[in-house]
């Protein structure tokens, strides 16, 4: 009799134990949003993103399937210690299972560490670093939206290609602007371009005067501008004051936001040249999506950071569901077995190594005139198809691709 | 006969005061030895690195009568040394912490000899610009990989044997390394060096004048101060597994100062409160995004204004014992 | 010669003349900090934070009331002037029997409750501000197109800057001042109300800022953080010049915005440090900086 009881309960356990293997853990999917809410990438992730990611949960019914689903938001102040503390707590102590978004490269490269460590899973939609697919790539991580090859080649390729095949770089001088340059450059002379000459200026200038005049002076037809947020504002908006693009030379912009576009102004920022892989005014889905979107976010329209939030979380729950369970690992590697579809990329996949794929479009800035409306801003100059719009899976140094 | 009474009421002060500190001292350290079954961890780890800098900083300016407005850099630097050591050249937990230590000694040492010159507010501008140099430079230098940091530092074996990676064992090491600070900080103080320090902080015209050479006590005491600031520096690194540019930029500077203000600059247990409060502030008000700032700049104005001797000063101050 | 050291002539002139444009702005800024640290042994950290109080206010003149620059850069720094006599009174007033270190982390901490305001309300991406169009544009030098407004900052700091000079250093007025600092009981006993002039010192040196601010509204991001790193810097020029010497700072700052215009040139990775450089080498040879007294 006790044998039997003992059988029984023994078997009791393990049915509960197999049971809750394939069960949500705590009965809840927890979302953590994790990125800068505060200073110079607030505005093309930030709040927003908090926004895209509720909306991704909305339209894919959790409430309707009965799954429970709570989102919760951090500011990592670009500060890679910061951005580890949070995701640390939350893992460890809050329960969240995936985190999301996450801009600036050095806190992305951080949370990409943790979340291996702890098995959890990390959907990246604002960092830069092509290194998260390469070197540091990880089976708990995807990579949306954008990276540093992409913009490399996406922009540097199309802008050689129309003729702007001799280049002067001004780049930040730290890891992310050196990346940039570096594929950049590779790009430029593999299509025959030159590249005339490069400054770096520190993190953060404010004044951009002495870098500009040295690009002027090199008479180099395309300006690069290895930088991001602040900076990429402040040298265009200096470049506007010191009459480089109505002398002839035209700014190349590696990494620009629409929200960077906005606040500078279609009178500073006309004739832009950069890559997105997200416009709100590609088609009727996107535009509907923008609608949506800004009225829910105080009339902002979606940067293609905040699409990558939604269309990233809106996968995310679609492999949970079909998984049944949240386990991190998990959840990832069925992430990359199923193709992906969202009203804001189209169709695509994600790759062995964690890479997203989908098309890059080549925009440039319309002139003040051209614009109809308040974010009416790019016209489309080219579509990059997404098997060239990415690096080769071979070409990264990924140890999760198997070598031929 | 007088004079034999005054000297017993004194030392009878003196033990009485010396028995306070000594409860709070064990208070202190049987909070922080039941602290990690209740709250968590790594925060607990964070405050406590935070405290061991704010101390070695309240040696300086407490005790010293020093304002070093750019401490942040040995921090930094030991926190960077030792996560080069450990990630790059495989050096074992305690070899990394001393590796990170022994540097922030010697950019102690350099910096102590430029800054020790001037006084006052020059000596505070002076040490706020070789920070600022000092940031620079690691903004530049390819080892510290810029604004990502040094990342993946591993935590090791401790003595070859104890594996560090468990949360409990590391904060259990942590807080002996903590311990062995603060004791170290304490023995200087009540010592005769310490009482010279004190004397020179008071009236250093006088204090030369009884043959002192207040110069070499003043750089040992900042040299000191620099080598814990370090040892504070080399953990955290470990800890979080992390160096990062934050921890070498001057708001940190700023921050140490806030801490020792407001748990009370010269007080023994000040610093260490003081830390607990500032961190503990920005863990939980996290969310609330700027209003973190706009209160530490409130308690740097209120701490200035009214409350100079700060929780512990005021604390002592009631008791009529220091602490 | 076509180049000096490997460098066009052309460009070497050209980063000369932008090494003075910012000049400019730290001798203005430097100015007001040696007005306030001279006569009044404070160190104002908030200067910065005052600074960015100045564009702030010509924003908000320009997009919430409409009013244009020219108007501006009279109000604004009477507005951040005003704050400033505000903060003198109710708060540093306390502090003058106290060590200066005290004044020192006083500042810091308005400077973090200014910032840290700002930033929430403005969050820290920066805020447009349109170049009056009297002043856009800008002549061919045949070396290098200058901005007409850059030449403006130029003439216009060099105008503010003498001016100062000249009434501290030669009119009655700055005469009281500077007797004041050095013996305000004296002074007082003679009839003139010291707490009010050191009041009003302050309330004009934090002007300053603010007229930098103005100033630097059209051509940087007006954003919150826009003095947190400059301050540093202008202390750096200010200490160089000597804490008490008007005219150190003066030409200290323009001085220091040459030497980095060519450190840009040649050597653009050190363009952050060489002023900091500088310092260190300066307070160990000359202490009281180069032009400065003994105290």
């Amino acid at each position: 009799m006790r044998l039997k009881l003992k059988l029984g309960l023994a078997a009791a356990v393990a049915l509960a134990c197999g049971s809750a293997n394939a069960q949500v853990s705590d009965g809840m999917i927890k979302i953590g949003v994790l990125n800068d809410m505060s200073s110079l990438y607030a505005d093309l992730a930030g709040p927003g993103s908090v926004v895209a990611a509720r909306m991704a949960v909305e339209d894919f019914g959790a409430a309707k399937k009965g799954m429970k689903v709570e989102i919760v938001s951090a500011d990592h102040q670009n500060k890679p210690d910061v951005g580890s503390s949070i995701a640390r707590q939350w893992y460890d102590v809050d329960k969240v299972d995936v985190i999301v978004d996450v801009p600036n490269s050095g806190v992305a490269l951080a949370i990409n560490q943790i979340t291996r460590d702890k098995g959890k899973a990390f959907i990246n939609s604002g960092a830069a670093s092509a290194d998260l697919t390469g070197k540091a790539c990880s089976p708990n991580t995807v990579h949306w939206t954008y990276d540093t090859w992409m913009l490399a080649n996406g922009t540097g390729n199309a802008i050689v290609k129309t003729g702007g095949d001799s280049w002067f770089f001004l780049t930040a001088d730290y890891a992310f602007g050196h990346a940039l340059e570096r594929d950049t450059e590779a790009v430029v002379l593999k299509t025959g371009g030159k590249v005339l000459g490069k400054v770096r200026h520190p993190l953060n200038t404010q004044d951009f005067s002495s870098f500009l005049l040295q690009a002027q002076a090199s008479k180099a037809k395309v300006i690069g501008l290895a930088n991001a947020g602040g900076d990429t504002v402040n040298s265009i908006k200096q470049a506007a004051e010191f009459g480089i693009v109505k002398g002839g030379q035209n700014l190349a912009g590696l990494l620009v936001f629409l929200t960077d576009v906005h606040g500078l102004g279609l009178e500073k920022a006309q004739g832009l040249i950069f890559t997105e892989t997200f416009y709100w005014d590609l088609n009727d889905q996107t535009r509907a999506f923008a609608k949506r979107f800004s009225a829910a976010n105080k009339g902002v329209y979606p940067s293609m950071v905040h699409a990558g939030v939604y269309a990233g979380v809106l996968h995310y729950l679609k492999a949970v569901e079909s998984l049944k369970g949240d386990d991190g690992t998990k959840v990832v590697a069925k992430m990359k077995e199923m193709p992906t579809d969202d009203p804001l990329f189209g169709k695509g996949r994600v790759r062995p190594d964690g890479r997203k794929i989908h098309p890059a479009y080549l925009v440039e800035v319309k002139k003040p005139a051209e614009s109809k409306g308040p974010y009416d801003y790019y016209k489309i100059r080219a579509t990059i198809p997404a098997d060239q719009a990415f690096r080769p899976l071979d070409q990264g140094d990924c140890p999760l691709v198997a070598k031929k | 006969m007088a004079s034999a009474d005054k000297t017993v009421a004194y030392r009878v002060a003196q033990d009485q005061g010396l028995r306070h500190q000594r409860v709070a001292f064990g208070v202190m350290v049987a909070v922080l030895v039941l602290a990690p079954f209740a709250v968590y961890p790594v925060f607990l780890m964070k405050a406590l690195c935070f405290a061991l800098f704010a101390c070695a900083f309240n040696l300086l300016i407490g005790f010293g009568g020093l304002l070093s407005f750019g401490h942040a850099m040995f921090l930094g630097t030991a926190g960077y040394a030792c996560a080069h050591a450990a990630k790059m050249w495989g050096f074992q937990p305690e070899f990394a912490i001393l590796f990170g230590t022994g540097a922030s000694m010697l950019l102690g040492i350099v910096t102590g000899l430029l800054a020790i010159r001037r006084q006052g507010i020059y000596f505070a501008m002076i040490t706020l610009a070789l920070a600022q140099m000092i940031f620079f430079f690691y903004v530049q230098t390819p080892f510290t990989h810029g604004e990502d940091g040094i990342q993946a530092v591993p935590r090791g074996r401790l003595f070859g044997l104890i594996d560090l990676s468990d949360v409990m064992v590391m904060y259990f090491f942590v807080l002996v390394v903590f311990l062995a600070g603060f004791l170290l900080i304490y023995r200087i103080i009540h010592s005769p060096f310490g009482q010279v320090l004190k004397a020179i902080r008071e009236n250093e015209p006088r204090a030369i004048s009884l043959g002192y050479r207040t110069d070499q006590y003043k750089l040992l005491a900042f040299v000191l101060s620099a080598t814990l600031a370090g040892l504070a520096g080399a953990t955290k690194a470990l800890v979080f597994q992390l160096a990062s540019l934050t921890d070498v930029h001057w708001t940190m500077s700023g921050e140490v100062v806030l801490m020792t203000l407001l748990g009370g600059l010269g007080t023994v247990f000040g610093p260490v409160v003081g830390a607990f409060i500032i961190i503990t502030m920005e863990n939980y008000l996290s969310g609330l995004g700027q209003w973190v700032t706009i209160i530490q700049g409130s308690i740097f104005v209120a701490c200035v204004l009214a409350f100079r001797r700060g929780i512990i000063g005021e604390l002592g101050n009631w008791l009529k014992r220091p602490l | 010669m076509d180049t000096i050291f490997g460098i066009p002539t052309q460009a070497l002139f050209g980063q000369l003349l932008i090494g003075l444009i910012n000049g400019s702005f730290y001798a203005l800024l430097s100015l007001g900090l040696a007005v306030i640290f001279g006569l009044l042994n404070i160190i104002n950290f908030s200067h910065g934070a005052q600074y960015m109080m100045g564009a702030f206010c010509a924003w908000f003149l320009l997009t919430k009331l409409g009013v244009g620059y020219w108007w501006s850069l009279a109000i604004a720094p009477v507005a951040v002037g005003a704050f400033g006599v505000a903060i003198e009174r109710t708060m540093l007033k306390q502090l003058y029997k106290l060590d200066h270190l005290y004044g020192l982390l006083l500042t810091f901490g308005l400077a973090l409750i200014i910032q840290g305001l700002f930033r929430h309300e403005y969050g820290s991406s920066g805020l447009p501000y349109q170049m009056p169009s009297a002043l856009s544009g800008g002549q061919n030098l045949g070396f290098m197109f200058l901005p007409n407004y850059r030449t403006w900052v130029i003439v216009a700091s060099l105008f503010v800057c003498f001016g100062t000079w000249f009434v501290i250093e030669r009119t009655k007025l700055g005469s009281y001042l500077r007797a004041a600092t050095e013996n305000p009981a004296l002074v007082q006993a003679f009839g003139v109300n010291v707490p009010r002039m050191i009041t009003l010192t302050y309330g004009f040196g934090v002007g300053l800022a603010g007229l930098a601010g103005v100033m630097a509204a059209p051509i940087y991001q007006v954003n919150p953080l826009m003095g947190a790193d400059l301050i540093i810097v202008v202390f750096a020029v200010v200490v160089i010049g000597g804490m008490g010497s008007i005219m150190g700072s003066i030409i200290t700052g323009f001085a220091l915005g040459i030497i980095e215009g060519l450190t840009k040139v040649f050597y653009p990775e050190a363009s952050n440090t060489v002023i900091f450089i500088i310092m260190v080498v300066v307070l160990l040879i000359r202490p009281a900086g180069l032009f400065g007294t003994q105290r």
